[in-house]
């Protein structure tokens, strides 16, 4: 009998439907709420033997600092985890998720670093105005500046540096996409876009949970072909693209989320998408992360190339 | 396993003004439709409210 444990930080929609789903498929569940859990990382079986009973573990949790580290450890003792340890460090942070997209030669909008205010500012003038600046971690468009100019620059470079901790001085800037009022939400279940969105908002911030407007995007195979590039380039899973139509360049990879909202996304598209997570789950669970993907052997060598911070 | 859930009307632990809860979990978040707090239920037997947590630097998808 299949056991699955579900991690989780608060009950919201996204959950009350992945539930639902599970208990449609008869699937015995437990729910680990990520505010009690203890993990025993120094081996022994005492705290450690809580998790061992579980054939995959399903990570909704809200803080990523907390979904990293239980999804490191838990890997780390050969749980099956959704989505894995690797795919959570490189979603969770813009900078490493840009650098694997690069790699993996998926298009995406021109981004810098820098790791002083001076020479962020030289990568800003260099970039041109208007850029963005974004936290290298971080969701739901929080503390994202778009700056038109070189004193909202300085002021925002600044500010940045005296008032932040040091992850603020990690400054990861890119150029702004003047992209038609809209951007794109794709979302990739083991190898394949099972449906997009648009979100519509005048303004330029388009997150959903900004009020931008959802309506169903056309899956075309050009968009199903960079999606699922992205993803793989992150180490595959259940993720959400963020698509930018730049006028020029055609469709760019902004982000990638790897603990993925869905609420807004079911009625326009018309798609079961927490049946096919659990689906994608469950054959993790039965088959091992690369076949629930559809990988070969060539492709799970390609992704594993991708190395990170640590490792 | 089973999903127990609750209805009842309980008092918003924020501003004191009614909250109607309907089929709601464990966990679940709710928000107070006099003053908008995100509240949290924190028990289902017997039903009670606590302000949900603050948002944090690394919360999101």
């Amino acid at each position: 009998m299949m056991k699955v444990g579900i991690l989780y930080s608060r009950v919201r929609a996204e959950e009350k439907l992945l539930f639902d789903a599970f208990q449609r498929r008869g699937v015995d569940f437990d729910l680990l709420d990520d505010r009690a859990l203890i993990f025993e990382i120094s081996g022994g079986n005492g705290y450690a033997a809580r998790y061992d009973q579980y054939d995959v573990i399903f990570e909704r949790c809200i803080s990523h600092g907390r979904a990293l580290y239980s999804l490191r450890m838990l890997n780390d003792r050969g749980i099956p985890t959704v989505n894995t340890a690797r795919v959570a460090d490189i979603c969770g942070n813009k900078l490493q998720t840009t650098s694997a997209l690069a790699a993996a030669g998926v298009p995406s909008p021109r981004t810098l670093v820098a790791f002083t205010a001076e020479s962020a500012l030289e990568a800003i003038e260099d970039l041109g105005y208007p850029v963005v600046l974004k936290p290298a971690v971080g969701s739901w468009g929080r503390l994202l500046s778009k700056i038109n100019d070189r004193e909202a620059a300085e002021a925002i470079l600044e500010h940045k540096e005296v008032l932040g901790t040091y992850h603020h001085s990690i400054f990861y800037i890119q150029e702004y996409i003047d992209k038609p009022g809209r951007d794109i939400r794709a979302f990739v279940v083991g190898g394949e876009t099972i449906c997009a969105i648009y979100r519509d908002s005048p303004h330029w911030i388009t997150n959903t949970a900004r009020g931008g407007k959802a309506s169903v995007c056309p899956v075309t195979p050009e968009l199903n072909e960079l999606c699922v590039r992205a993803a793989q380039a992150v180490g595959g899973g259940v993720v959400a693209i963020d698509v930018l139509e730049d006028p020029d360049r055609g469709l760019l990879v902004n982000e990638v989320n790897y603990t993925m909202e869905f609420r807004n996304s079911v009625m326009p598209t018309g798609v079961d998408i927490p049946g096919r997570m659990v689906d994608f789950a469950l054959r993790v669970a039965k088959e091992g992360w690369a076949a629930a993907n559809g990988w070969d052997e060539e492709v799970e060598r390609a992704v594993s190339r991708v190395t990170l911070a640590g490792e | 396993m089973s999903m127990q859930t609750v209805s009842a009307t309980v008092e918003c632990p924020e501003c004191f003004g009614e909250v109607e809860l309907v089929d709601v979990m464990q966990n679940e978040i709710v928000q107070c439709p006099e003053c908008g707090a995100d509240l949290e239920v924190v028990s289902i037997d017997p039903v009670k409210l606590e302000l949900a947590p603050e948002e944090e630097e690394d919360w999101g998808e």
